[in-house]
């Protein structure tokens, strides 16, 4: 497939691997950002394709992992209802809450809905007048434009029957979060891709300066992830720290301008709660007040909900690049995607469930093949 | 494969448009809908007998039993229908021991409402799927549910058919050494589903694969030592995969590069965050065959038109025991382990 297959070629992935063994001198800790890219590191073994003193750790970048439990039970709460048609992107149906996922809810006899772009939750609403639609509006940056479009049109249309469950978050703060955190270990970072295509990368060039680490936008297919790679380890060795831009054929330093001027007209920064992060001061959007129409949470009222996470799961650590998947007791055993303790175990994109459904668990895979 | 056939007996005479819950009452409406679409249409003197069984000629020998359930939305799609995929489905289940597959019987579980013309359509392609595979249905039930008891229409068949002596295919036989081969590029079937229900067209002509793979089967066992045959339907490639390495005790070597792939199929995976390897297939099969009469197999597949695209994927080892390692497009190396659930489309 064109502009896939030449970003997967063997021989570039080799040469661009024996380039990093030939710049790397000492250990390196670079954390990949997005879950996207975490995902692909996994499923093509990029990793082990990396001198051993390359080590990259998995950082906070899925946006279904870090939703909050306590969102997940208020999104149950609402889809529950007999008037609400609930949608929501497909992965976040497997998400469980306090009690069960959005799958068993539905089984239960609520209304919930995949959809593939939340503006067909325009269209379903036109067509059910009577119900109330809600949209679990999460993600970062890149679902943020789309999100912010629907509730635009449907001001613009004048679907009132139409609402969003907002849960968005911001990729920089969770990154100086990582940076100020004391146990931190991250020396750089390959930044994201796809949001960094919403956003341009003007807002990540005062932190290389000030925490001295680099920053290399950086893609998600192989070829873009082992280059990013080496961009980041050749700072690291000549001891820069700027913002580089591997991934120059989606992204540019300002950015979609259009799809920002949507989010800022319709949302604005707030506080945010990260699944086993916490809370980080202005790492999220929430609708604007002439938008509070169409906020499922002011439609709904449903009042203060209290989720404990259970005590055993690591994922605040995972996340923060602080500790690998197996590094947990429970990775594996207790903890599984069917039966999922924390936050980096329910999504494809997540670092323990990446690690689990590439059969890490099962295996030191360096050593069943025989290399490395 | 094609959507088309030809009515070939007279279109039901009956004054009801869409089906009521008395065509499955038992009585004079029942008997209608036998006498004037199923009969006509599944022709055999078994059937015609109308006893409340089929009474049958075997030779001795043994004999391969299946039976499978189908539900599918929607029931017409490019490439097939749910009455195509009943016979083909449980044809190629027979087939996958070696077995030449000899009558079957079919279940209709039908939603009240659904209109008689959609109940024809399905009825004549099965009985078009059943004269392309050289099965008979020899023996049927109706049941008429209220509205919203059932998604329009399901179909459960079973099937028998003769098992040649010396063949002897399970999925708890391939040995180290085996070659891996599939009949043709996956995941065709399920994403044209996928595309036909979510409204989204960017699949171009793709089409399901539905196809009866028992002559094929018959050609690969001419042609050579084949140890495994699997059609990998719902899980995909990779469930089957899996399970054949847990069955046989062996490690299976998979080359993701060498696994065909439509671009279609490729695009829409990678748009929905899917994996080819977990898309259903349905007409499709995976081979281990001894290594010393791989080339045959192969080329005798190829001379088949549902083997035409057959190819080497990968390998049996005896390492690595009950685990199928792949080895990736850029050379790095992951498990493949079955998915817990079907897949869905991630989000960014």
């Amino acid at each position: 497939m064109k502009y896939v297959d030449e970003y997967r070629d063997q021989k570039m992935a080799e040469k661009l691997a024996a380039e990093i063994r030939r710049a790397v001198t000492r250990p390196w800790a670079i954390m990949e950002v997005c879950g996207g890219q975490t995902h692909s590191i996994v499923k093509y073994g990029i990793d082990y394709l990396l001198p051993k003193e390359v080590e990259l750790v998995h950082g906070p970048g899925c946006p279904v992992c870090v939703t909050p439990l306590e969102m997940i039970d208020r999104a149950h709460a609402i889809a529950r209802r007999p008037e609400v048609i609930f949608c929501s992107f497909g992965d976040m149906l497997r998400v469980p809450g306090s009690t069960g996922d959005l799958f068993q809810v539905k089984a239960g006899g609520a209304d919930v809905r995949i959809v593939y772009s939340p503006l067909d939750c325009l269209k379903i609403a036109s067509s059910n007048p009577a119900r109330k639609v809600v949209f679990f509006a999460i993600g970062f940056e890149t679902t943020a434009p789309a999100n912010a479009m629907a509730v635009w049109q449907a001001r613009q249309q004048g679907i009132r029957n139409f609402s969003v469950l907002v849960s968005h978050v911001l990729v920089p703060p969770a990154m100086t979060g990582i940076l100020e955190s004391p146990d931190n270990r991250v020396q750089a970072f390959l930044g994201p891709g796809h949001v960094c295509a919403v956003m341009g990368y003007r807002e990540y060039e005062p932190i290389p300066p000030r925490y001295g680490t680099p920053i290399v936008i950086t893609g998600f297919e192989p070829i873009d992830l082992l280059e990013g790679t080496l961009m980041a380890v050749r700072q690291l060795e000549q001891g820069r720290a700027e913002v580089e831009n591997q991934y120059v054929r989606a992204v540019d330093a300002d950015g979609n301008t259009d799809a920002q001027k949507m989010i800022d007209r319709v949302f604005e920064v707030c506080d945010r709660a990260w699944r086993g992060i916490g809370i980080i001061p202005r790492s999220g959007y929430r609708l604007k007040d002439e938008f509070r129409d169409y906020d499922a949470e002011q439609i709904f009222q449903l009042g203060p909900i209290h989720a404990p996470e259970p005590a055993i799961c690591i994922s605040g650590q995972v996340l923060t690049g602080l500790k690998k998947p197996h590094d947990c007791p429970a990775f594996g055993k207790e903890c599984t995607p069917q039966n999922p303790l924390g936050a980096t175990m329910v999504s494809a994109e997540g670092a323990c469930a990446a690690y689990y459904n590439y059969g890490r668990h099962l295996v030191a895979l360096p050593s069943a093949m025989g290399k490395v | 494969m094609s959507l088309s056939f030809t009515l070939t007996c007279p279109v039901p005479v009956t004054q009801h448009k869409a089906i009521v819950l008395g065509h499955g009452s038992g009585g004079r409406l029942t008997a209608q809908l036998v006498r004037e679409l199923f009969l006509p249409a599944f022709d055999n003197p078994a059937l015609r007998k109308l006893d409340d069984q089929a009474v049958l000629e075997v030779a001795p020998g043994r004999i391969a039993m299946t039976t499978d359930a189908y539900v599918v939305t929607p029931l017409f799609f490019p490439g097939g229908d749910i009455g195509r995929l009943a016979v083909n489905g449980t044809v190629n289940d027979l087939a996958m021991s070696g077995a030449r597959p000899l009558y079957l019987t079919a279940a209709f579980i039908i939603e009240e409402g659904l209109p008689l013309e959609d109940l024809e359509r399905v009825v004549h392609s099965m009985a078009q799927a059943a004269a392309d595979a050289g099965v008979a249905i020899v023996t049927g039930d109706t049941k008429v549910v209220n509205r919203g008891c059932a998604d329009k229409l399901f179909i459960t068949t079973a099937g028998v058919g003769l098992v040649p002596d010396g063949t002897s295919i399970s999925a708890s036989n391939a040995r180290p050494g085996d070659v891996v081969i599939v009949s043709g590029p996956i995941g065709d079937h399920g994403i044209t589903i996928w595309s036909t229900r979510e409204g989204i067209d960017f699949t171009g002509s793709l089409q399901s694969d539905t196809a009866p793979l028992h002559a094929l089967v018959e050609a690969m066992i001419a042609a050579g030592d084949v140890h495994v045959l699997r059609d990998p339907t719902r899980g995909g490639l990779g469930t089957s995969l899996c399970e054949i390495a847990a069955s046989s005790s062996v490690g299976v070597e998979l080359e993701a590069s060498a696994v065909p792939v439509r671009e279609e199929v490729k695009a829409a995976c990678e748009i929905l965050g899917m994996d080819p390897l977990f898309v259903a297939n349905e007409g499709r099969l995976v081979a281990m065959v001894a290594e010393s009469s791989a080339d045959a197999v192969l080329q005798a597949m190829r001379r088949i038109p549902e083997g035409r695209d057959a190819c080497r994927i990968g390998r049996i080892v005896a390492e690595h025991a009950g685990m199928v390692l792949v080895k990736t497009e850029v050379g790095g190396s992951r498990i493949l382990d079955v998915p817990f659930a079907e897949q869905l489309p991630r989000i960014c």
